[in-house]
């Protein structure tokens, strides 16, 4: 199967899942939705062992050639461990969502098809190689992100946090799309892989840093990093599967892989360095602090992501700078980005199988409120068993995979203290500390969500409905994740061999030329090290915060909401303040309208007729003026003034029918008869028009005295014929080039087969306008329709409101 | 007050075969002759017009039980599939094919997808002008 076909492959289905919906109502759609993801997901797994050995792939679709846009799928470590990630655990979700979501309550059509949307979209972000396609990818998961979390979209909350994701993921989508624009500028492709072979180069460039800071706009708040993580927490709204899909296992990782693939050509920056590190740090630690003061179960989980997310970030920054330092490969910087994969590999797992408990939890007990849950251990023990499996991984905790790659960041955020560039070697002693208060925090959340639900006492009465263990087929996808939580503890080096290390390659081309040069092992016990004696403390001062947590938990209420404060200023001030300006010119009034039309149109044209010198007045191309003429005009003179001065309406209306048809009749003697037969028919037609709606114009208006006299109108209206007059006299003056006419006589047979040269440019030489001019028509009539029926169903509606009354 | 339209009803039944025959001959006489798909639309738009000022909306309606807004989009799919149709076979979009052809009862005649696109502007013209007449005439 092309790579390219499989990209678009859930697009392709999502066409027909409507329709399955429809049909089908004895199955859940989700079984055939399910299909995809899983056939995609073996598809994806032939590749693994070639990938393993340092092979690439890759497939080009050509879309726009003149414009260089292409589709060009390319498979690497990064690219097919994002691609199992995201068809593996798209497929879990899809299970676990047929037994989340009622058949017959929900909309499951658009469910599926939103999750479809987004599955391509994913995927093509993760295997583009073409910027400007990846930046298309990356804008389709913001807007799959959206529907999805506004799926139930009655709920205000719902619409708050999708329009919160939308806003600042796409606004810092447009900042990164600003980045591959100069990247593209720079390079002089739109290639990843020529970016990156071109990197030393690309350093030097002025516009190095600006690209540099606006792609990691975009990984950033893609990845809710930094003080955009605020979009996170409220976009916890959406259904749980959306929540353990996008929101914690692949969308919020585009970022991470963005930053991971770009390595190569920013990590020679010391900016780069500074951002990604401290950013994922402050991160990492501002929100494992602010998870404990969460009392939705969904709301730690967010919270927990957006930290964890940024431990990832920080490792790929410290891993950035093995670029720095001589003989790299075997340093302790090695370990930084092999750690950022695995730990991305780990948090997807534990992570992923935490939310669909969180859901089960919510749809067994109707609540997510852990102050109203407890004690539900014996009644959900398969539910508890996960979620403690998931939560200690989380934690740190032996046994589970979480264990392992929080002990490679310790080491990787120790070993920054030794790296003696950027100042790195006096503010690095902070690094190791803020990690390890950051991991005392995310002890003591992992314990804080699993103690809270499933310990302590069981409140029935506080429970919306009577708890029972969730049925099984909702239970698989929980169970597969978390039995790979601890298969992965013990066999770290085998999904190392096929995973991570193809990865790291991806990441850090210029360290490693052969997968097999990669000599980091893992292993679970390093004897007594400073990593050994910081978890130790991290369990006990994270337990005893746990413990305690009750004495200190009111200390969050005195802290305010800082960056969420900012973004609700922020809109708020964009939305009264954009229309208070607007209400200053948009008065609601045709006359004004036109006023602002015609003025700016005389403005616009006499101005540049005059400051460009194009006025000339010439009368050597003219026709002479023949008695016809002069008859033509008095007639439509006087027409005009008709229209003008005429106190009836019907007056008015024969009046610029006089206009119209004597327009029709110069067509006629200047031997244009195409011209002519429309300018009459048309004139026809309106006439009829403007008699239709006069007729339905208000009764008593029908005899009103004609508009006052304005100056100010007369003169705009003076100006607009004057502008008119000129731009036709300078046209007809001066004569640059040949005219078209000529070609179109030589062409208009033996290349459109046509003998009506008005007619053939219509439909052929010209006909991509006349295409969208009938759009445009079609877009006016039907304008015309809704507003006119619209007004009808609203008078309907008041009328009904009288009787009730 | 109830008019006697006798005259005008009687005439206008006969023009408006005599108008809709021209706009069609119009159309199809467009690629070589004055015309096209633009003017035809409106002439059969003016046609429609026609007997609705003779009679009413009411009896034009019974007479011709046509949704406008499906014409219109009948059309912009006929246009649009016509410009879009060379894609499929490898050519740039809009790419028009014509020759001539033997035809039985009409003999030697030129045909041209350029006519399939125009009558796409044909129906869009008349779908739209009888929208917007029908519904600002509807409205009471």
């Amino acid at each position: 199967m092309n790579l390219i076909v499989a990209i678009f492959l859930p697009i392709l289905a999502a066409f027909f899942i409507p329709l399955l919906y429809k049909r089908v109502k004895s199955l859940h759609t989700g079984w055939f939705v399910l299909l995809v993801p899983l056939s995609l997901f073996l598809f994806y797994t032939t590749f693994v062992k070639q990938v393993a050995n340092g092979e690439t792939f890759t497939s080009t679709f050509h879309w726009v050639e003149s414009l260089q846009l292409s589709f060009i799928s390319y498979i690497d470590g990064l690219s097919l461990l994002f691609s199992l990630l995201i068809t593996g655990i798209g497929s879990l979700v899809v299970l676990y969502s047929i037994f989340y979501l009622d058949k017959s309550k929900e909309q499951l059509h658009n469910f599926y098809v939103y999750l479809l949307l987004f599955m391509s979209a994913m995927l093509g972000v993760v295997q583009s190689d073409h910027v400007i396609t990846l930046y298309l990818f990356w804008e389709l998961t913001s807007i799959s992100s959206f529907l999805l979390i506004a799926y139930w979209f009655n709920r205000d909350a719902s619409r708050f946090g999708a329009l919160k994701s939308m806003m600042i993921t796409v606004f810092g989508g447009l900042l990164m799309l600003g980045g591959f624009v100069l990247l593209s500028m720079m390079g002089d492709t739109y290639s990843i892989r020529e970016l990156i072979a071109q990197a030393p180069q690309l350093a030097e460039h002025e516009y190095f840093t600006w690209a540099l800071i606006l792609v990691l706009f975009g990984a950033f708040t893609k990845s809710a990093q930094g003080p955009f993580y605020i979009w996170l927490p409220d976009a916890m709204e959406a259904p749980t599967p959306v929540s353990a899909y996008l929101h914690s296992a692949t969308m919020v990782k585009a970022g991470i892989y963005l930053v991971a693939r770009f390595t190569p050509i920013f990590a020679s920056s010391e900016l780069w360095i500074w951002l990604v590190t401290a950013t994922g740090l402050f991160t990492l630690v501002w929100c494992s602090f602010f998870a404990l003061k969460q009392t939705d179960l969904k709301g730690i989980l967010a919270f927990s992501t957006v930290s964890q997310l940024g431990l990832i970030m920080a490792l790929l920054g410290a891993g950035s700078m093995s670029y720095h330092v001589d003989g790299a490969a075997e340093t302790v910087f090695k370990y930084a980005a092999f750690a950022a994969i695995f730990h991305l590999i780990n948090h997807a797992t534990f992570k992923g199988s935490l939310f669909m408990i969180v859901g089960i939890v919510d749809h067994e007990t109707g609540t997510r409120d852990i102050k109203k849950l407890g004690g539900l251990m014996s009644i959900m023990p398969i539910s508890f068993t996960v979620a403690m499996i998931g939560s200690l991984s989380m934690a740190g905790v032996p046994l589970f995979n979480g264990f392992l790659s929080k002990e490679m960041f310790l080491t990787a955020m120790l070993s920054i203290t030794e790296f003696g560039l950027f100042s790195f070697d006096t503010f690095g002693v902070l690094f190791p500390i803020i990690a390890w208060i950051a991991s005392v925090f995310t002890f003591a959340y992992s314990l804080y969500f699993v103690t809270h639900t499933f310990m302590g006492t069981y409140k029935p009465d506080a429970l919306p409905k009577k708890a029972h263990e969730a049925p099984i087929g909702m239970l698989i996808s929980p169970i597969v994740l978390a039995a790979l939580v601890i298969v992965i503890f013990f066999i770290p080096n085998i999904v190392a061999t096929y995973f991570i290390k193809p990865a790291v390659l991806a990441i850090q081309p210029f360290l490693y030329s052969d997968v097999s040069q990669i000599d980091v092992h893992i292993s679970a016990w390093h004897g007594f090290t400073t990593e050994l004696w910081m978890t130790l403390g991290i369990f006990v001062v994270g337990g005893l915060a746990v413990m305690t947590l009750k004495k200190w938990q009111h200390f969050y209420n005195r802290v305010p909401a800082g960056f969420n404060m900012l973004y609700d200023a922020a809109i708020n001030v964009s939305d009264t303040g954009m229309n208070r300006l607007s209400r200053l010119y948009m008065t609601g009034s045709n006359q004004t309208y036109l006023l602002y039309m015609f003025a700016s149109f005389v403005v616009l044209v006499i101005g540049t007729l005059f400051t460009q010198g194009g006025f000339t007045m010439s009368w050597a191309h003219t026709a002479p003026i023949r008695f016809y003429d002069l008859v033509l005009i008095a007639v439509l003179v006087s027409g005009t003034l008709i229209a003008l001065v005429t106190k009836s309406r019907l007056t008015s209306i024969i009046g610029l029918g006089v206009v119209g048809y004597s327009v029709a009749m110069f067509f006629v003697i200047f031997n244009a008869p195409d011209l002519a037969l429309t300018q009459l028919v048309i004139e026809t037609i309106s006439v009829a028009l403007f008699l239709l709606c006069f007729y339905h114009l208000p009764k008593n208006s029908r005899k009103e005295n004609r508009m006052r006299f304005q100056v100010p109108r007369f003169i705009i209206s003076v100006a607009v014929g004057a502008t008119v007059t000129l731009v036709a006299i300078a046209a007809q003056s001066q004569k640059m080039m040949t005219s078209i006419s000529e070609y179109y006589k030589e062409t208009v047979y033996s290349l459109a087969g046509g003998g009506n040269i008005v007619n053939v440019i219509l439909v052929d030489y010209r006909g991509f306008d006349t295409l969208f001019e009938i759009a445009v028509l079609a877009i006016a009539g039907l304008g015309i329709f809704a507003m006119i029926k619209l007004r009808i169903g609203d008078k309907g509606k008041e009328k009904k409101q009288l009787e009730n009354k | 007050m109830k008019t006697n339209d006798v005259i005008l009803q009687f005439t206008a039944k006969l023009v408006f075969f005599i108008i809709f025959l021209f706009s069609v001959h119009i159309f199809m006489a467009g690629h070589y002759t004055p015309g096209g798909g633009f003017v035809g639309g409106l002439l059969a738009a003016s046609a429609i017009v026609l007997l609705i000022l003779a009679f009413d909306l009411k009896t034009v309606q019974a007479g011709f039980p046509i949704n406008y807004r499906i014409m219109t989009a009948i059309g912009l799919v006929l246009a649009l599939g016509t410009a879009a149709f060379p894609m499929f076979d490898g050519k740039p979009f809009f790419t028009h094919y014509f020759d001539y052809f033997d035809l039985p009862f009409f003999g030697k005649t030129s045909l041209h997808t350029a006519m399939l696109f125009d009558a796409g502007v044909f129906l869009v013209v008349v779908g739209v002008t009888m929208t917007i007449i029908q519904s600002i005439g509807e409205d009471e």
